[in-house]
């Protein structure tokens, strides 16, 4: 059935509110169960053999050894994951990155696993396999990996996007471009023009839950897995496509999900753990190490970016453009195209240009983080433009309002924007009380802006409504952050009920339609749709039940406030009948009573945020303090204000760690310096403040009740405004992410140009 | 394999007795002999403060201790918190105030709230930041749980 997708602007009773979490019991008393958390009659424990070097060849794998172990029940390699990908190279990139093919890519490369009775006898069994390397040359730095003497990681790949079509192999994957106008003619336009090159280091998405799973495969080709993952019908499909599995055969189980932030959304050992589980047939557990999380699963990319923004004296800019580049790690991917489409997005733009370079080297292959790859050309963009308007002597806050995208701006990456949020959240910012207050000695304020596309995609919720009139609903998005509690509201504001008359359960692969990962933002988003249609279809036959009890024309039915009434005078004689009702009598009116929906959610909105920020440096040792910290945000609409405020949170949260502290530390020897939380620190209570959060609500045309993705955006400034704001208290321009002590010392020693200025 | 160390402890306030290998960890035994799967592990180095117990009521990182040190002891995990089947303040508040996204932390902070709130009833926003500073949380920022940690405490002192 077709739904009408437009916003309506309709009155809320129930969206809007707070309600406890369903899943809040569960997880204050630790009955929740994680991805490490289930057990299964007769489990191996399963560990992975990984590469120490960043680059080898692998010669030999001797597992005879570790087979021969007492407790041992399978050894593995590549050899036990053959290639079913009949010519998909991507599919071969996952496969590969499971378990290396021949070629260990980088510290940390899954080479070889075990599954044995227990933990102790599978690290002995570990030792006992001997892998022949012959260590080759490596490349970590993406600015190193783009020359032409660089070790090449890939040997197959041709940079793609260039004419004529290369034919030798090179580490750049893909060069893409974005915009539109003249940017020569422009800049010849500028009064100023302000050009600089920027660098941020990898960062980890940092769950605190470690990758875990449970498979179990029998001989029947039948196998089931419980998985903290972001998309187990994502997950499904890939793990039974690589190892030639039926679909329909694979029971993929989200556990509850301890952090994601996108690296949950990627199969790293899963089909590891499931091939160990077919070889051995017992079901496997594997639970990775912190420092298998960081050495072998999800970073985001390091970049290295150059900005040059050219503008008039009236504030206007003429002409911006960035080149980008971005490494993925040791498989290609598109995140610095992605950098690319997102760097100009909230400026309203006459000439741009965004030159991206996808870049391969041997490090870890870059998952998705938040927002992927827009903090990072924010950061540049950002503190380009508070050095253009330090240049012109306007204030920070007035030139981005100046040049603001607005409705009907034709977006640097080609959509035109309908209506958006970057003009009121930055009016928001100018008239924040945080923008006067006054600073003290050596503190400095910033401000920045951040965009992020947000994404829909395919859904299918269940409703079915309970003999008692109580109502399950069934989704298939895994929730990540409080989603069950949005979608309950969404249920109970369509049907008229009592927010606690419904129950939201993520349903596992074998009970529910495919739905499509939670990534890009869309958990409230495309669930939030296909609720209110799935509650919409219910709706619908519980009027056909009571026309039916009534014997009347369903047309003469409404269905308002949780309950069937019969319109028309001649029907004045007629009682409402309640869902309870209804409910109760469905055995004899026409069996059970649900409604369901698949969709495909096309229409998320873009959503803009500004954040603002004051941080104190101490010009002695270069430590910084966040002072204070305000999220202003567009949400479409808040369906619950807790769980979007969390998420605009825990957002500046990250990008607060990403800016000061956060980064992967290479060894000459390429090796991860730094895997675990004790030397890769993540913020920690006392680090921060409150932080404060402004929600804006300007619809979104493509929800019926406005909705946008809120999870993301909120990373996007943070980069840019603790950078300016730093800048601004040190007196130096800060172009180095994270801006660690030693970085700060080092620009104040440097005198990194005035602080504004700094060209 | 070693040889097993019988131990006989206290959890919970319940009389429990495990064999235990001579390398496994308190939150090893916990979670894959007794079923206890609220202490989690987030590193195994110490540094996240998910595997957070109290043993004979001070705040440890059940990653460090070992199964066999709890000999003779009394060890309170997440699962001991509520009484009676009532939740305590803390788990209520931390509900009430959407101080938990994912939830993988939150059973940590719960027992490091409490050691904290234990010792010092009335502790100011800076003793609560320093407090829980051994507990990471990469969802919320921290906000809601310094809030609801706060409130928690309001709460058992209006009770006092």
């Amino acid at each position: 059935m077709n739904h009408d997708q437009s916003f309506t602007n309709q009155e809320f009773k129930i969206v809007g509110t707070r309600p406890p979490r369903p899943d809040g019991v569960d997880k204050v008393t630790g009955r929740a169960r994680y991805g490490a958390d289930a057990f299964a009659p007769g489990q191996l424990v399963g560990l992975i053999l990984r590469s120490p070097h960043a680059h080898a060849k692998i010669k030999k794998i001797d597992i005879s050894k570790a087979e021969k172990l007492p407790g041992v029940k399978a050894v593995i390699t590549s050899a036990d994951l053959p290639d079913l990908t009949k010519g998909d190279r991507g599919q071969l990139d996952i496969l590969e990155n499971c378990m290396a093919r021949g070629r260990a890519l980088y510290d940390g490369h899954a080479v070889a696993a075990v599954a044995a009775v227990d933990a102790e006898t599978a690290r002995k069994a570990l030792q006992l396999i001997k892998v022949d390397y012959q260590v080759l040359p490596h490349v970590t730095d993406v600015d190193e990996a783009m020359k032409d003497n660089a070790p090449i990681v890939q040997p197959h790949i041709r940079t793609v996007g260039v004419n004529p079509a290369p034919t030798k192999a090179s580490n750049v994957s893909q060069r893409t471009e974005f915009g539109h106008g003249d940017v020569e003619a422009g800049f010849k336009r500028a009064d100023v023009i302000v050009e600089r090159s920027y660098k941020t280091e990898q960062t980890h998405q940092g769950y605190i839950e470690p990758h875990a799973c449970l498979a179990s495969v029998g001989p029947d080709g039948q196998g089931e897995l419980w998985v903290t993952t972001q998309g187990h019908f994502t997950f499904r499909n890939q793990c039974a496509s690589l190892l030639g599995m039926d679909v329909a055969k694979l029971k993929v189980t989200s556990s509850e999900i301890g952090g994601g932030f996108g690296g949950k959304t990627h199969v790293w050992m899963e089909p590891v753990a499931l091939a160990l589980s077919r070889k051995a047939n017992r079901p496997v557990k594997v639970v990775m190490t912190r420092d298998e999380v960081f050495r072998a699963t999800g970073p985001t990319c390091s970049t290295s970016i150059d900005v040059k923004i050219g503008a008039t004296k009236d504030g206007r800019i003429t002409a911006a453009l960035a080149t980008l580049r971005y490494q993925d790690g040791a498989f290609p991917s598109i995140w610095g195209m992605l950098g690319g489409m997102t760097s100009f997005a909230c400026y309203d733009l006459e000439n741009v240009k965004a030159i991206a370079y996808d870049v391969l080297v041997n490090r870890p292959k870059v998952a998705a983080y938040r927002a992927p790859s827009a903090p990072m050309a924010a950061f540049a963009v950002e503190s380009t433009i508070d050095q253009v308007a330090a240049e012109i002597g306007w204030d920070p806050v007035d030139f981005r309002i100046k040049n603001a995208a607005k409705e009907g701006t034709r977006a640097s990456y080609g959509p035109t924007y309908g209506p958006i949020g970057i003009g009121p959240t930055l009016l928001a910012a100018k008239n924040h009380p945080h923008m006067k207050a006054p600073l003290r000695k050596n503190q400095g304020r910033g401000m920045a802006c951040g965009f992020w596309f947000n994404f829909g995609g395919q859904t299918c919720t269940d409703l079915n409504i309970g003999v008692d009139g109580t109502v399950s609903l069934t989704v298939g998005t895994v929730d990540v952050g409080g989603s069950r509690a949005s979608l309950s509201l969404i249920a109970a504001e369509e049907l008229g009920i009592p927010y606690e008359k419904v129950k939201c359960t993520v349903a596992d692969t074998a009970s529910l339609g495919h739905n499509d990962t939670t990534e890009g933002s869309r958990g409230t988003f495309s669930s939030g749709m296909a609720t209110i249609y799935a509650a919409r279809d219910a709706i619908r036959v519980l009027k056909e039940r009571a026309a039916k009890t009534w014997e009347i024309d369903v047309a003469d039915v409404t269905w308002r406030n949780g309950r069937a009434m019969a319109l028309k005078a001649e029907h004045g004689n007629l009682n409402e009948l309640t869902l309870e009702e209804l409910a109760a009598a469905s055995p004899r009116t026409g069996g059970p009573i649900a409604g369901h929906n698949e969709v495909v959610a096309d229409g998320a909105g873009v959503s803009f945020a500004t954040h603002i920020c004051d941080i104190e440096v101490d010009p002695e040792t270069g430590h910084t303090k966040v002072i204070r910290y305000t999220v202003i945000q567009d949400a479409g609409k808040a369906i619950h204000p807790d769980y979007v405020e969390g998420q605009f949170q825990g957002a500046a949260a990250q990008g607060i760690g990403w800016a000061l502290n956060e980064e992967y530390i290479y060894g000459k020897d390429g090796r991860l310096q730094n895997p675990g939380f004790l030397d890769y620190r993540i913020p920690v209570c006392s680090d921060l403040p409150f932080i404060d959060t402004q929600i804006l609500e300007i619809p979104n045309p493509g929800h019926p009740y406005g909705v946008r993705g809120v999870g993301e955006t909120s990373i996007v400034p943070p980069l840019a405004a603790i950078a300016n704001a730093v800048s601004n208290a040190a007196g130096v321009r800060l172009t180095h992410i994270p801006m660690s002590p030693p970085r700060i010392l080092k620009a104040i020693k440097n005198g990194n140009g005035k602080s504004h200025a700094g060209r | 394999m070693a040889q097993g160390i019988h131990v006989a402890t206290t959890i919970n306030g319940d009389a429990v007795e495990y064999v235990c290998q001579p390398r496994e960890t308190l939150l090893e035994v916990l979670r894959n002999r007794l079923g206890l799967t609220g202490a989690k592990e987030g590193c195994g180095t110490g540094d996240c403060g998910a595997c957070s117990v109290t043993l004979d009521g001070r705040l440890v990182c059940s990653c460090l201790v070992l199964g066999a040190e709890a000999e003779g002891r009394s060890v309170t995990t997440v699962e001991g918190l509520s009484t009676n089947g009532n939740l305590h303040p803390l788990q209520k508040k931390f509900i009430e105030h959407a101080a938990l996204q994912c939830g993988i932390c939150t059973p940590g902070f719960l027992v490091s709230a409490k050691a904290l709130l234990d010792r010092n009833p009335d502790p100011t926003e800076e003793e609560i930041r320093y407090a829980l500073a051994g507990n990471l949380c990469r969802c919320t920022g921290y906000d809601k749980i310094v809030r609801a940690v706060d409130a928690a405490a309001k709460e058992l002192r209006s009770k006092a």
